[in-house]
């Protein structure tokens, strides 16, 4: 346990973080992790945000050793999508027992180990800690370093039992098992003045898809994503990179500043969310690749890629205005997303009244201010029961949130998307944010809402009738 | 007749089983005004809450009280108290149900303790009932942890009556985990077409069955009340289904003296013969010319189905009361049990018309499933459909790749009709037509649906 609350320790002294370096020392000790409150709190566990940012690594075996609760519950259940190997989507467990409580679990997870190494033969295992086995003092360590050494594959102990904090806590001390035991082991066949990193992108729904046919194009090769649709070797070779993008910050920027640290390479903070960004991105790649010796040319031809996109998704996006011109937007979700959209849905003509900044900088705060202006609310947390009553009430025309607030849009009737993690469309690049507006025109516009906003005729009351004719 | 064995694996690959924390926690969303929590860290909650959520396609109340590493070391006494009177003051519910999970379990938390401990520190706490039960995620499964909160709900709420019990018309029923709110939809119409008046725990109709309520509810949106749940003690019967509310049933009988009579199933022809005959008598009224009707539409489909069904093998994966439904329903329409695959011990188990049942995994399916010409199990099973090229038929819980699933009946003449025209139109749309070479004396596969297979 020691190792491991050093670990946390050390992640919450993160020097890349702008939050964290403002802070005065002694809340800095305090760490990051906001304290939960018992029964009113909600979102994962430190587990939860290890298996998000690890599982896309689609060739190994992510092995949890915990009982069924863990795994059982979650497995296959992330839409991060992989162009070859689905091992990442196979569950493995140890599904511990009574028997293994008492006498200990170490024994079972080695042999564990040992079945998976046998059947799947992958080119690692990535072996997560959960609490159970954490608090009858399973030593994660010492059963990987064993089974490593006898079977001659890394074992990649990833401790994270769900305990020690959030889904983001997580999220960096998967980032650190990377650094540890992963990043820089193996070398690549080749390199070239035109390799990067991705870090923090997950390739949900295939987002990863809709930008590399751009790197592509401009003879940008991704080393290493991390870790979207990526493959063990890879990781291991990305120390080999020229230049990174760090793209979620808040979930991997250890990452992104200690392999700057170790291994000198330069890393800009993007997004791909939003044509501004997507472009921002673009430049940003090949200006740091320029930077690392790239040749100067490189800058042109993206340039001209990027007027060459801008100008087709903005004309993509104009015959919906139309339509779209003056329809409400009520935009739930994360720091970063927020303001990163924000401009493709006025471009459509629609006006944002409200926007959550709950998990936003203030940075990304003063930035939706001056996206938005003074004629939306924002709001640090907005409980269920008030979203219900203002979408009641008809004080937008769709909600744009994550799945846990799904049904209170829904119940009210109000149309609704999915923009987080768990969506089923891909919404990066240029490509994605046509398929954005093309997805909140396809909700606006249904024809259930008429239908199901005319009360049963057995309990019409005119008023409530009239209230949703106007939205409609 | 089945052997059963225990697989000999150390590593659990593709998960059927879920844990008794959750299982408890869905027995709980059974209840008006319900705000079921489990007793560990907040990761426990999140999993759980999103698996139902993907299920329902409904908002699910379930809360969580955040144990922190420390303390789970220190014991969650304060996390306890914070929780209740956190959901206390923010939600007002009618019950809160906690349950235990591993962390909760292995530091070992007397939980009922804590519970009368704040309770009278708390009098804001109120009316509120408050019952707690042990759900190990280390022992048992999903319904085991369901069977066990039931258990306790009635021994913490229900009233002993005063008088003898038993002659009212009300009659409780004590369906397992693997009905769905449809299914209890189906049974209630049943029960009161004979003039019954049942009371149902848990009644996921009531809160899980997809409906658009008049305003907003943090807690579940209907379900059994409380009071109803407190008069249990006077009716004229229990009906239990599934082996696994055996134990819920005994507890009621001994606490009330109310006779219990359990059906191990609802899936097929004789099995709601039974069922018939047996509320016929407890009611005194004859079976209803409605269901005369429906038993004849039942065995229509039987004949219409059997050629569909006959010699087709199967290879079943589910919990054991599901598992038990599903492969003598398809073993009664002729089908072969190829595997079937379960998660934790039951009585039932040994009467599986298979030679052999395996507590295991969806690996363990999907080594036996080979040849089959359908698996039955959760949405989980569809990597093994695809790589094996077998179609799936979807039962349990998890089914998130589809909708409807809070709405799929099995139970009933009607709701196994259906069953069958559901099945049977797989079986149809998988049919294995012949081409030239199929009937060829040097062709590899003897008949036409083993060579189709090889040619995979």
């Amino acid at each position: 346990m020691n190792t491991l609350s050093a670990k946390v320790q050390s992640v919450f002294e993160e020097p890349g973080c702008a939050t964290n370096q403002a802070k005065p020392d002694k809340e800095r000790k305090k760490g990051c992790n906001k304290l939960l409150a018992p029964g009113a709190a909600a979102g994962g566990c430190a587990f939860d945000g290890a298996k998000i940012a690890l599982q896309p690594i689609t060739d190994v075996a992510h092995l949890v050793h915990g009982p069924i609760g863990c795994e059982g519950h979650s497995w296959d259940g992330r839409g991060s999508k992989s162009s070859g190997p689905m091992l990442y989507r196979t569950g493995f467990t140890t599904d511990i027992t009574e028997q293994d409580i008492i006498f200990g679990g170490e024994k079972h997870l080695y042999k564990a180990i040992k079945e998976i190494v046998e059947k799947y033969n992958p080119p690692a295992v990535f072996v997560y800690q959960t609490c159970v086995p954490a608090m009858i003092g399973d030593d994660l360590e010492a059963v990987c370093k064993a089974a490593s050494a006898k079977f001659g594959k890394p074992v990649i102990p990833v401790n994270v039992p769900g305990f020690v904090g959030s889904k983001n806590l997580g999220n960096k001390l998967a980032g650190e098992a990377l650094l540890d035991y992963v990043i820089g082991t193996e070398e690549p066949a080749e390199t070239t003045p035109y390799d990067i990193n991705i870090i923090g992108e997950y390739n949900l729904s295939g987002e990863l898809w809709q930008v590399k046919p751009l790197l592509d194009e401009l003879g940008i090769r991704i080393l290493a994503c991390i870790s979207g649709d990526s493959r063990y070797h890879e990781v291991a070779c990305s120390h080999r990179a020229r230049a990174a993008m760090m793209v979620c910050s808040k979930a991997m920027i250890n990452v992104a500043r200690k392999m700057e640290e170790r291994y000198g390479i330069p890393f800009f903070e993007g997004s791909f969310y939003g044509i501004g960004d997507m472009s921002e991105a673009l430049r940003n790649i090949s200006g740091l690749l320029v930077e690392r010796g790239a040749p100067a040319e490189l800058l042109e031809r993206t340039e001209a890629v990027i007027a060459r996109e801008e100008e087709r998704a903005w004309s993509r996006i104009a015959p919906f205005r139309e339509r779209l011109t003056g329809k409400r937007v009520l935009l739930f979700t994360g720091g970063v997303k927020s303001w990163s959209v924000v401009a493709a849905l006025q471009e459509a003509g629609m006006v944002i009244v409200g926007t959550s900044t709950k998990k936003s900088t203030p940075d990304d705060k003063q930035r939706i201010k001056e996206l938005v202006k003074d004629d939306a609310h924002m709001f640090d947390d907005l409980k269920p029961r008030e979203m219900y009553k203002m979408l009641r009430e008809a004080r937008a025309d769709i909600m744009l949130s994550g799945g846990r607030t799904q049904f209170v849009a829904l119940k009210a009737m109000m149309p609704w998307l999915d923009i987080n993690q768990e969506r089923h469309e891909a919404y990066a690049g240029y490509e994605g944010i046509v398929a954005l507006i093309r997805e909140i025109d396809k909700a606006l516009f249904n024809p259930i809402w008429e239908q199901i906003r005319k009360p049963a005729p057995w309990d019409a009351v005119a008023g409530q009738h009239e209230l949703w004719i106007q939205v409609a | 007749m089945a052997r059963v064995i225990a697989g000999e694996k150390r590593c659990t690959v593709n998960p059927l089983k879920m844990s008794q924390p959750i299982g408890a926690a869905l027995a709980f969303m059974g209840i008006e005004g319900a705000m079921p929590l489990l007793h560990g860290s907040q990761g426990c909650t999140s999993f759980g809450l999103v698996l139902f959520v993907r299920h329902f396609r409904e908002a699910i109340p379930l809360q969580t009280t955040a144990m922190s590493e420390v303390a789970t070391v220190l014991g969650g006494f304060d996390n306890v108290e914070q929780a209740l009177v956190n959901i206390a003051s923010r939600t007002k519910p009618a019950l809160i149900g906690v349950c235990t999970t591993g962390v909760s379990e292995i530091k070992g938390d007397d939980l009922n303790g804590f519970l009368k401990l704040i309770r009278n520190d708390h009098p804001e706490l109120g009316q509120i009932a408050l019952v707690d039960v042990c759900t190990p995620d280390f022992e048992g499964a999903f319904q085991d942890g369901w069977a066990a909160a039931v258990s306790r709900m009635i021994e913490e709420l229900v009233e002993v009556p005063i008088s003898g019990a038993g002659l009212s018309r009300r009659i409780n029923v004590l369906p397992g985990s693997h009905l769905s709110p449809g299914d209890i939809d189906e049974l209630r119409d049943l029960f009161e077409a004979f003039g019954l008046e049942p009371i149902f725990l848990p009644d996921l109709s009531g809160s899980l069955d997809g409906h658009v309520p008049e305003q907003f509810m943090p807690t579940t949106l209907g379900g059994t009340s409380l009071e109803d749940i407190r008069k249990m003690g006077s009716s004229c019967w229990t009906v239990a289904i599934g082996e696994q509310m055996r134990g819920a049933a005994i507890t009621l009988e001994h606490r009330t003296g109310v006779p219990y009579r359990l059906f191990d199933r609802l899936t097929g022809l004789a099995v709601n013969d039974d069922l018939m005959s047996f509320l016929a008598e407890a009611s005194g009224v004859a079976v209803p010319v409605k269901y005369r009707r429906q038993r004849s539409q039942l065995v229509d489909a039987m004949l219409d189905g059997h050629f569909h069904f006959g010699g087709k093998n199967v290879a079943v994966a589910a919990e054991p009361d599901l598992l038990a439904a599903m492969t003598h329903w398809l073993s009664e329409m002729g089908c072969t049990i190829q595997a079937a695959i379960t998660t934790t011990s039951s009585p039932v188990l040994e009467g599986i018309p298979a030679a052999e049942v395996l507590r295991g995994d969806l690996e363990d399916l999907e080594l036996r499933a080979a040849g089959a010409d359908l698996l039955v199990t959760h949405s989980h099973g569809r990597q093994a459909s695809e790589r094996l090229n077998i179609p799936l038929f979807r039962v349990g819980i998890p089914v998130f790749d589809r909708l409807g699933a809070g709405h799929q009946v099995t139970v009933g003449y009607k709701g196994t009709r259906d069953l069958i025209f559901d099945v049977g139109n797989l079986f149809m749309a998988n049919m294995h037509e012949g081409h030239p070479q199929t009937w060829a004396p040097w062709s590899c596969g003897a008949h036409g649906s083993a060579d189709a297979h090889e040619s995979q």
